[in-house]
């Protein structure tokens, strides 16, 4: 059940950010990258995330999607533009990053034995309370500190989108 | 095992039919209710009182021809209706309607299954709800589509953020994000309730107006406005496809009301304890609905009521009679509780809609962000703060 | 029950992050580059969940909600960019905003 969950709910997410890179138009990107992030939020159940899984289908595929899919909307952005990369680009381009990923996999598979596994159910410590008293004990100073980044965030927000008042 | 898995089966399939009939049926209510509103009979046609009035519609929809107009995109225009209504659907899963109950020797709670992070599970579909209408708004490829669907998602992030900020309170009061343990703490009467006991009466208001928004109802209906946009983002569904998207407004309507009587009302807790009579209230309620409607079919306006009122007036008086026995109290006394609360704000959505109207664009963003999400804030602090001061 | 290899995951969280560099380095609209950004930080948090239940420890989920936190708030100004670029230059093909080039 475990490795039946975990192929199904990796190849949708793998083959959806296949299609979040080779789709033309933003919206079946985007659409895509919502495919991507449920998927990985499935995962994160998997492995014992509960809390995550729930905040990132809310704040990921919730809220951060929801505004690209209202600015792509907005602007009514089309499909886009067919131009001439260079063919050299093209040509070594996808064999490279082939070549990458296989490296990455490879020492992803020699560092990490294979004695390491997941089952539902082995770490129980990602409840919404565990995570809680962490963020508010030993990581109280990068909380409030991302608070901060928040408030620049706002500000600079409204200050790019605010309509000129002269 | 095996047990498990056939009770979750039989509760999956029971779940389904009630709900989707109550959904049918809540839309033959709120036609009547408006109707009387505004004085006029409202559905009257098909069966006594209109009764029937939902079969019919459901077979018109099926039956009706489902256009595709050419110029729309294709996969997303057929995608979102799905998304809509599968997102209202999914979070009835963690719902609970009533305390465990026996049945053959099994024990089994009244909700599909209890997560411990129920409430976030609840927000999340809801936050995945949006992509119906805007994706929809968007594909229709449609100026007056497009238009519904940005207004919706506008409109549904901004009022999503007051709403968790209310549903927030609640939950430091119950300290507990399962919806089964949240209406635990709040066992033993009205005084006891968020509502009341918990002091977040200003928390419940801000939710029941965000959660009109979240819905798109009256008066927050602006995704839809028909006088500026046709019909919004549905402007270019016909047959099934618009139906998908009236069943995921009227299930949104029922999942919020269950959030609102089990967030803040005590969920299937009566309002005081069943030895001081609250067990003989529903079926006080049942007996003068019984008689009413006997007196009436004694003294028919039309031909036909001597029959069915009589008839329905029988029924009550039958249903009166079952809610004394004490074997099925047990568990229907609860039912009975969640229904008649969760059934009091749906009223209230349909009363007012009958009642208010529209807001203007800027009134709306304005109202959520300058007035409802301060208010919210404000109350979560207080809330926390005397949780803090008192604990 | 079989179980699913930890170094699964990782290559998984490995070939996403490859897919999201693919898309940012060959896609040409500015908001499906700003996409693959995302992407990216979502394979990244796919390996801190791994970690996490690797050592048994909550500190990894940390790391993933701060990283959610700050795509949220880059999502706002990254977006409010991406507005007023088009409101200038009426275009989103990240070539043809090259006014710093010369």
């Amino acid at each position: 059940m475990d490795i039946f969950l975990f192929l199904l709910f990796a190849i949708i997410a793998v083959v959806a950010a296949i299609n979040v890179v080779v789709q033309t138009h933003p919206i079946s990107s985007a659409v895509s990258l919502i495919g991507v992030m449920g998927s990985l939020a499935v995962l994160y159940l998997l492995l014992g995330a509960e809390f995550l899984a729930a905040a990132q289908v809310i704040v990921y595929a919730g809220a951060i999607m929801v505004l690209f899919v209202f600015v792509i909307m907005l602007l009514n952005a089309g499909a886009e533009a067919k131009r001439g990369r260079s063919l050299m680009v093209q040509l070594l381009g996808v064999p490279l990053l082939v070549a990458l990923l296989g490296l990455l996999a490879y020492f992803v598979q020699r560092l990490f034995p294979q004695g390491v596994t997941v089952h539902f159910g082995g770490f129980t410590g990602g409840t919404a309370e565990a995570v809680g008293r962490a963020l508010f004990t030993s990581y109280v100073l990068p909380f409030e500190v991302t608070s901060l980044l928040i408030l620049i965030a706002i500000i600079g927000a409204i200050v790019l989108a605010r309509k000129e008042l002269d | 095992m095996d047990a498990f898995i056939v009770i979750t089966l039989i509760k999956l399939a029971l779940i389904a039919f009630v709900l989707l009939t109550a959904v049918a049926y809540l839309q033959w209510v709120e036609r009547k209710v408006i109707a009387h509103i505004q004085v006029r009979p409202g559905p009257y046609r098909v069966g006594p009182h209109g009764l029937l009035q939902p079969l019919a519609d459901v077979i018109k929809l099926i039956t009706k021809e489902d256009m595709m107009p050419s110029y729309v995109n294709k996969p997303l225009y057929l995608f979102a209706p799905f998304i809509a209504v599968a997102m209202a659907l999914l979070s009835i899963a963690v719902i609970p309607f009533g305390p465990t109950i026996e049945v053959a020797g099994y024990q089994t709670w009244m909700q599909l299954t209890d997560l411990n992070i129920g409430v976030l599970f609840i927000l999340a579909a809801s936050s995945m709800g949006v992509y119906g209408i805007a994706l929809a708004g968007w594909a229709s490829n449609n100026k007056y589509a497009l238009l519904g669907g940005l207004r919706s998602s506008a409109q549904m992030i901004s009022y999503e953020l007051p709403l968790a900020l209310a549903v927030a309170s609640p939950l430091l009061v119950s300290n507990t994000l399962s919806l089964r343990k949240l209406v635990g703490s709040q066992e033993g009467g009205i005084l006891h309730w968020n509502v009341i006991g918990g002091g977040q009466i200003v928390a419940f208001l801000v939710f029941v107006i965000a959660a009109f928004a979240e819905t798109n109802r009256v008066p927050f209906d602006l995704p839809e406005a028909e006088n500026e946009l046709v019909a919004g983002f549905h402007t270019e569904y016909s047959s099934m496809k618009f139906a998908a998207f009236f069943m995921a407004e009227y299930l949104n309507m029922v999942t919020v009301s269950c959030m609102a009587a089990l967030l803040f009302l005590g969920g299937w807790d009566a309002p005081w304890a069943p030895e001081h009579g609250s067990r003989f209230v529903p079926s006080i309620i049942f007996v003068i609905a019984g008689l009413t409607a006997l007196y009436h079919g004694a003294n028919p306006p039309h031909k036909l009521d001597r029959y069915t009122f009589t008839a329905f007036g029988l029924i009550f008086l039958v249903l009166a009679a079952i809610f004394v026995a004490p074997i099925v109290q047990s568990w229907l006394l609860p039912l009975f509780w969640f229904v008649a609360k969760a059934g009091i704000i749906l009223f209230a959505f349909i009363w007012i809609r009958g009642t208010l109207p529209r807001f203007r664009y800027d009134q709306l963003m304005g109202f959520a962000w300058k007035f409802l999400f301060p208010v919210a804030m404000l109350n979560l602090l207080v809330t926390s703060f005397l949780i803090a001061w008192f604990a | 029950m079989t179980e699913v290899p930890i170094s699964w995951y990782l290559t998984l969280s490995a070939i996403l992050f490859a897919l999201g560099v693919a898309g940012f380095l060959f896609r040409r609209s500015i908001i499906t580059v700003f996409m693959s950004i995302e992407l990216m930080l979502n394979a990244v948090n796919l390996s801190f969940i791994t970690f996490s239940y690797q050592f048994k420890q909550v500190n990894g989920h940390l790391f993933a909600f701060f990283v959610m936190v700050v795509a949220a708030a880059e999502a706002a100004v990254g977006l409010a960019i991406i507005l007023n670029i088009f409101k200038n230059r009426a275009t989103l093909n990240i070539d043809e905003i090259d006014s710093m080039k010369n």
